[in-house]
Parts: C-alpha cells; structure tokens; sequence
C-alpha cells in the first residue's frame, strides 16, 4: 500500500439536476424535463431509426434478431432480479411460442397478426402452467430445473416425432410486410421494456420485491407467495413466447433448435454485461452482443468462445454492467478527497 | 442377464460421472457447470498425450491426472473464488468457462469420429452367455475401488477431514484453523482430477466428442439432485437407479428416450421431493 492512496478516497455525489428532478419539482424547467427525457429518447428514437440507417437487407433483419433476443433478455432480468427467481430457461419460452404460433399458423389458418398474441397468451399460460410446481424451489434448484425444460422438451419432439419432428415446421406465413415485420418487434421491445419498468414500481412490482428479499416476511403478511411468483412467471414467459413467435414468423420456420441454449445463454450474457436489475441493460447486451457475433461468423465456433469469455470477465471482474456504470457518470459526480 | 450387467456397467459410468461433481458441489457449494468440459478435456488431453508427445500410456494417464487437477484448481483460484457464495453468478460463470472450453475444442480442430482413447486391455470374456469387454468390466472395478478410495480418504487424511468439515459447517471449520479458501480450490482441483478419471476410464468405451461435454454434465446433476447432496450412499444409489431406468428404456422404449429419463429424474425429483432420496444436511430449508 503506498501512502498517497491512503490519503485519499473518491467520493461520488449526486449531481444537483439529478436531486432537483427526483420529484414533482423536475418540472420546474425545461433543463430538468430534458436530463429526465434525454436518455430515454435516445433509446427511443436510437432504436426506431436504426433500420433506417442501418445498409442492405441484412443488417436490418440482425436488428429484429436482437429484439427478439432482447425481449428473451428482459423476461430473464424481470424474472431473476425482480422475483428472485433465475431461470435459465429461456429458450423454453421462445422454443414453446415459436412452436404454438408456427401450429396455429400452419394447422388452423390463422395469419400472423393473430397468431402472434394468440401464441404470446397461451405459451405464457402453458409454461406458468408446466412451471407451477417447480415454484417452491429457489436460488439454484430452479435454475437447474429450469435449464433442463428446453432440453427436455427438445429431446420429447425428437423421440416422439410430433410436431414436425427434426425438421421442423415449415411454409409458415410471413409478416404482411417488411415494416410491420421490423416495427412489430421494436415496438415490443418498447412497449415491454417501459410497460415492465412501470409493473416494477407499482404496489405489484412492491411485492414481487419483497419476495425476492424475504419469502417468509410476505407469508407471513398473509399473502400468496405462489400465486404472486405466478403471476410473474406469466409475465415473464408471455415475453418469451412473443419473441420465439415472432422468431418463427420472421424466419418461417420453426424447429427444436428454438429450444437450443443459445436462446438461455445469450440473453443472460446480454443481462450481464448491459447491466442487470436495470431492464434496459438487457436490451443494451442485446444491441451490442447479436451484431458483434454476426460480425464474428466467420470464426465459427471461436465467436461461443469469445463472447463466453467476456461473460465470464463481466460476470468475475464487472458484475454491475455497463448500464449501471453508465448512470453512475450520468447522475453522480466524483471528485477526490482527503480522509 | 443381459439388462443386468449392462444396467450394472452404465450404472458405474453414471456415478463415475457424477462424483466429481458431488464432492465439489458438496464442500464449496459450487454448481460446477464446468464438469462436463473438464471430462471432455482431459479426454483430448490425453489424447495429445499419447499422440502428439508420444508418451507411453500409464505415463499419459498420470500427467492428464497431474494436469487436470491444476486446471480445475487454477479455474477456481484466478475466476470462481471471487464469486464465492453467490450461487447464480457461479453457475453462470462456470457455464461460461465450460463454453469457452467446449467450443473452443470443436474451433480446434477436435470433433467427429477420428479420436480416441486405447483401452487398458483390449478383448472380451463371456458371463452367464453374453460377451463383454475387459473395459467394461475395468469399469465396475475401478469404480467401486475409486468409492472406497474416497471414503477412506474423507475419513482418515488431514485434509480428507478438512474437506469433510467445511461441507457440515465453514463457519466452525475456520474457527479450528481450517483455511476454507485453499480447501475450495482443493476440493475443485480433487472434482477435475476425478472427472479425468472417469474420462479415462469411459472414453475407451467410445469416441472423444465434444457433444459429449454436455451430456455428461446433465447426468452428473441428475445423479446429484436423485441422490441428495451431501450423501455419498445417496449418489451411488442414485446412479444405479438411473443406470438401471436408462437400460430399461432403451431395450423397451428405444435409444431415443435415453437422455429423456435423466432429465425426467431431475424435474421431478426436484418438484416432488427437492432433498432428493437421501438428503441430509438441511437440504429442504435451502431448496424450498
């Protein structure tokens, strides 16, 4: 230890503008109004224009990829950091949306537009539904449990060669057109990300809180833990089931690679290093993770490499994440002081 | 007859697999996800061992061993130690390291049919009618003796002991002097030591494939979670009945519904009895 760090420490404050618009008083002005709307904008316009400026057909449908892994990406940070309840199976979710939406398209007729939030409510309702017992579990049990659904579900389609099969589903309809079938999935992404940053906040969100914190306390204030842990896996897997929908229509076709552990790992790599507990971390991973391993596709399998390693780094070393480091700059100064 | 040996011989693969695992996860508590990649790994280890050093056998055996304990040691000590407790960021951590090792071999250059290991003594001999090789038959025996190695060892060495206190309670464990740090990482580098073996032992038996890293990893924790953590009796029963079902459903069902019953035990184990068969330590407070 060499004495000049002993001497001192970094001190972090909130700035003035953050205090002054942490409540009704930020609409004192418009300098307030702005610091509260400006990033929220960002992200807002950021995304809407993005296939917009984003070259040729390609990059445009690796946007939609990323918010369908970032819809995945919010059920999981909503569902571990919310509820306390870590599921590592998200490729369940999407695997059992993609599948429902892909049925109701081929076998009932159904177009898309219908089919979609059709599949989001009842994949939602089944996988609470299959999940239900497994509720009481905590901290690992549930996720190991969890992980094995999609495995499990992947290997019941193989055996029993329902479904399509190894092959898949295929000849599913498409979008009516290639806005709706960019907008449809962004304005989800939009609709989730701010629809869940309110549910958190609300009396609701209040309990799922406290049952992340202590299970017993809430018992014991006479309310259902279960039906409340429920309702949030409801939510969570309604999430996943919109964007394994989605994934089907926009890839027409449906197969048990949907249930593959891509879809549970890389939304939790995205949660980790966007930032977790912050439900815009995700979507930031998700933005930033997706094109960078498209761009590595040519390294093949060297890119699972890449990307689990800087899991492991954020996970080891950054475990707080980007978005959390970026609204410590954005909110609070530092600034060095003597002890 | 035929169910039987065959029941027998994958129920000592299962439990070969599986006890690395256990002894990790029952003295530092970590979910090893990385398991499955440390068996696949030594298996190329080994494999370069013989083919690219050119070392003789039992000396290619003991150094993937040797080297295997300190990979699994050195993971701990440089990644897993500084996220020591929190369950959830372990398993994604050594999720993301057995990744990185898994995929990183198949980028290497190791996949497909062309890698594998000589077994200790090439034939087969013949019990009550059916044939099966000397392996197979190694198998059983190494591993009955690897469990009596191991219970001697937790019962009767220093840190054999020490291990075994800090699974009951670390808090009392440090109080008598026990570093609980240093008997993480051991006890890691023991689990990798042991998934070696079983590798070396089973890969004979087959082909090195990468795949495999993760299959192996889902019977390990199914054979944990049946069995109950903490109880060594627990995970060997566990095996065997997994072993057996696995066998079962293959001569009646079909090769297809294997994997299938690992994963059925999981689920509804934990759903229906979440300390498993043979729980002991408190295990229902933690689960539920």
């Amino acid at each position: 230890m060499n004495t000049a760090a002993q001497q001192r420490r970094k001190e972090r404050i909130d700035r003035g503008i953050k205090v002054r618009t942490d409540g009704l008083y930020a609409l004192m002005s418009w300098r307030e109004l702005a610091y509260l709307i400006a990033p929220r904008s960002i992200l807002i316009v950021g995304l809407l224009i993005l296939p917009l400026v984003m070259p040729g057909r390609y990059w445009p449908r690796v946007i939609s990829i990323a918010c369908i892994y970032a819809l995945v990406a919010m059920s999981f940070d909503f569902l571990a950091h919310y509820v306390g309840l870590v599921s590592l199976g998200g490729a369940f979710f999407v695997g059992i949306g993609s599948y429902l939406s892909a049925i109701l398209n081929t076998s009932l007729g159904l177009p898309p537009l219908i089919a979609v939030p059709v599949a989001t409510l009842a994949g939602g309702a089944f996988c609470t539904l299959v999940l239900l017992p497994c509720l009481p579990l905590r901290g690992v049990y549930f996720a190991i449990v969890t992980l094995m659904y999609p495995l499990f579900m992947a290997r019941l389609i193989e055996a029993l060669d329902i479904v399509g099969g190894t092959d898949g589903i295929m000849g599913i309809d498409s979008f009516p057109s290639a806005w709706i079938e960019q907008y449809g999935v962004i304005v989800m992404v939009l609709i989730f990300l701010f629809g869940l940053r309110r549910l958190v906040n609300t009396d609701f969100g209040l309990v799922l809180r406290a049952v992340k914190d202590n299970d017993q306390a809430v018992k014991a204030s006479g309310m259902n833990i279960t039906r409340y842990k429920a309702l949030a896996v409801f939510i969570a897997s309604a999430t996943g089931c919109l964007a394994g929908a989605c994934l089907a229509h926009i890839y027409m076709w449906t197969g048990i690679s949907t249930f593959a552990l891509d879809f549970s790992i890389l939304p939790i790599a995205a949660t980790v290093i966007g930032g977790s507990g912050t439900l815009v971390g995700p979507v930031l991973g998700c933005l930033i993770l997706v094109p960078v391993s498209e761009l590595l596709r040519d390294f093949g399998t060297l890119r699972i490499v890449f990307y689990s390693l800087i899991l492991l780094a954020f996970v080891v070393f950054r475990s707080d994440g980007l978005m959390a480091y970026g609204q410590r700059k954005y909110d609070q100064f530092e600034r060095w002081t003597k002890i | 007859m035929e169910i039987l040996i065959y029941g027998t011989i994958n129920s000592v693969a299962l439990a070969l697999y599986a006890l690395g695992f256990a002894l990790v996860y029952g003295i530092s508590r970590l979910p090893n996800f990385a398991h499955g990649a440390l068996y696949v790994l030594s298996g190329f280890i080994a494999w370069s061992a013989i083919n690219t050093l050119g070392l003789n056998y039992p000396l290619s055996i003991l150094l993937t061993m040797v080297v295997m304990a300190v990979i699994g040691a050195l993971i701990y000590y440089l990644f897993l130690i500084r996220v020591r407790g929190m369950e959830i960021s372990e398993i994604i951590a050594s999720y993301a390291i057995a990744l990185a090792i898994l995929e990183g071999l198949r980028w290497g250059g190791f996949r497909g049919m062309t890698y594998t290991l000589p077994a200790f003594i090439e034939g087969s001999t013949a019990i009550a009618g059916i044939s099966v090789d000397y392996q197979r038959l190694l198998v059983v025996g190494f591993g009955a003796v690897l469990v009596i190695f191991l219970w001697l060892f937790t019962h009767y060495t220093r840190i054999g002991l020490a291990l075994r206190g800090m699974a009951q309670d670390e808090r009392a464990a440090l109080m008598l002097g026990i570093d609980s740090d240093i008997m993480a990482v051991v006890a890691m580098g023991l689990g990798s030591m042991l998934a070696a073996f079983a590798a070396i032992l089973l890969l004979p038996l087959g082909n090195i494939v990468v795949e495999s890293g993760y299959n192996v990893l889902i019977l390990a924790i199914a054979v944990c979670i049946v069995g109950g953590i903490g109880s060594w009796i627990g995970a060997v029963l566990a095996a065997f009945l997994i072993g057996f079902a696995q066998i079962l459903t293959v001569v009646y069902l079909g090769s297809h519904y294997q994997m299938m019953v690992a994963l059925l035990a999981i689920i509804l184990t934990l759903i229906i009895k979440p300390s498993g068969l043979f729980g002991q330590q408190k295990e229902l407070e933690e689960r539920v």
